[in-house]
């Protein structure tokens, strides 16, 4: 098998995103189960679902009375909510891994990098912060 | 010969948009199914279980057949199943990132500026695919499939491009590196040229893989390895880690605007996931071109379907 001797910084990011892998995954499993057999109660009733697929994102979100952006996190009663708390984290996984990497480049002095890093997590930031949301 | 056939491709496709802006009407779904709840949710987790042995073993990413399999042929609005295919890609990304990154054949260096572009443009990709009316996404959508069974077809893949000078920009940036391949048994130096052509690219990706929530490596993969002169080993895995960071910012837009279902989302994630494990086992004993014919035409297949539902022919 071809072979690149990993450099610091790139082991750093793939020990970080191993774990924060891991975790997600474990999480999302959980709390799928506390979702499907109704541990929690789930905000939409399950049985009511086929009904809400058909559903646009705009008619959706009309129908259930959900509001868009960081509102879900004051939902996590329900089963349903909950299961976003893990979805959530995995996507966050990658801002973790670039702020991981920053000191490294800073070491190194290689600022250019370090840079270009923090703009990556800063945009994923942006992105994570619910001002880019789009209704219909 | 391929550019005259793009451009074609292209005229015909902004055709198609425009009459299906214009005569489309809102795509309609299959709604009246009388099947409960858990028998789409078994249905589903059982088809991406399949899905991720034929990506595996068609040497494809998972998001790239869920989007316009799930979106053509199941009760799912496409919102939600665009959703659901950006968070099935970057799972997928996510869990081959580390090894791909320790055994260095992703290369951290090469990534982030190619994933500063791409994640940026996927951002105004979801939130155009989000505002767009259904019929034009899917026409769309069923257009991009059809140009990627096209790319599939025609794009050749080079072990070790040649690359003579890096170009200015891969100088600053000091990408790079050195490619050991047991089986010449030699060191291979690489380095990238064509930087500024790649990143005009890479916005289009990423742009592409936030409206359609497909994933991008059927179109990192070129670019890198074509465009840029990247050893084919290292273009496949860092195409791959890409996709990790691409697709984030594009799932994130997706979460926030609400167009995200956990039923729909969840088992996609563990089948594909349980799926991509069987046919990394599987690989060994299968007949590659066989499978990648069986890839084409699913993908042809449901191409199709989008496009003609997109143009509200086959609802």
């Amino acid at each position: 098998m071809a072979n690149l001797k990993p450099t610091e910084d790139q082991l750093a990011y793939a020990n970080l995103l191993d774990i924060g892998m891991k975790v997600g995954l474990a999480g999302l499993f959980i709390a799928f189960v506390i979702y499907v057999f109704q541990i929690l109660p789930p905000y939409v009733p399950i049985n009511e679902l086929p009904a809400m697929w058909k559903l646009n994102l705009h008619e959706y979100l009309e129908t259930t009375k959900i509001k868009q952006g960081w509102f879900w996190i004051t939902m996590l009663r329900y089963g349903d909510f909950l299961t976003f708390l893990p979805i959530c984290f995995l996507a966050f996984v990658t801002i973790f891994c670039f702020l991981r990497v920053i000191p490294i480049y800073l070491k190194k002095g290689d600022k250019l990098y370090a840079f270009l890093a923090l703009l990556q997590a800063l945009i994923l930031l942006l992105a994570a912060s619910g001002i880019l949301k789009v209704g219909h | 010969m391929v550019r005259r056939e793009f451009l074609a491709f292209f005229a015909v496709g902004l055709v198609l948009c425009i009459i299906s802006f214009a005569f489309g009407g809102e795509a309609q779904l299959p709604t009246n199914s009388t099947l409960p709840w858990w028998a789409w949710t078994l249905i589903l987790f059982v088809l991406t279980f399949i899905l991720g042995i034929v990506a595996v073993l068609g040497g494809v990413g998972g998001g790239v057949l869920f989007v316009p399999i799930v979106g053509g042929f199941f009760p799912f609005n496409l919102d939600f199943v665009r959703g659901a295919g950006l968070f099935v890609a970057l799972t997928g990304a996510l869990a081959a990132g580390p090894g791909l990154l320790r055994r260095g054949l992703a290369d951290l260096r090469l990534a982030i500026p190619l994933a500063l572009i791409a994640s940026s443009s996927a951002i105004v990709g979801a939130m155009i695919g989000l505002a767009l009316p259904k019929n034009v996404v899917n026409t769309l959508l069923g257009l991009t499939i059809l140009g990627i069974v096209f790319i599939m077809l025609k794009a050749k893949k080079s072990e070790f491009p040649e690359v003579k000078e890096a170009d200015a920009i891969a100088k600053a940036l000091g990408i790079g590196g050195v490619y050991v391949e047991p089986s010449l048994g030699k060191e291979i130096k690489w380095t990238v040229h064509r930087t500024p052509i790649a990143i005009g690219m890479f916005i289009i990706i990423g742009v592409m893989a936030g409206m359609f929530g497909l994933g991008a490596g059927w179109a990192n993969v070129p670019v890198l390895n074509l465009l840029m002169g990247v050893p084919l080993k290292v273009a496949v895995s860092t195409s791959k880690f890409l996709l990790s960071i691409t697709d984030t910012s594009a799932a994130f837009i997706y979460l926030n605007s609400g167009a995200i279902s956990p039923m729909i989302v969840v088992p996609s994630i563990v089948g594909i996931m349980l799926g991509s494990i069987v046919g990394v086992r599987i690989l060994a004993v299968t007949k590659p071109k066989v499978i990648r014919i069986v890839v084409l035409a699913l993908l042809l297949f449901s191409g199709l379907r989008a496009l003609l539902k997109g143009l509200g022919i086959w609802n």
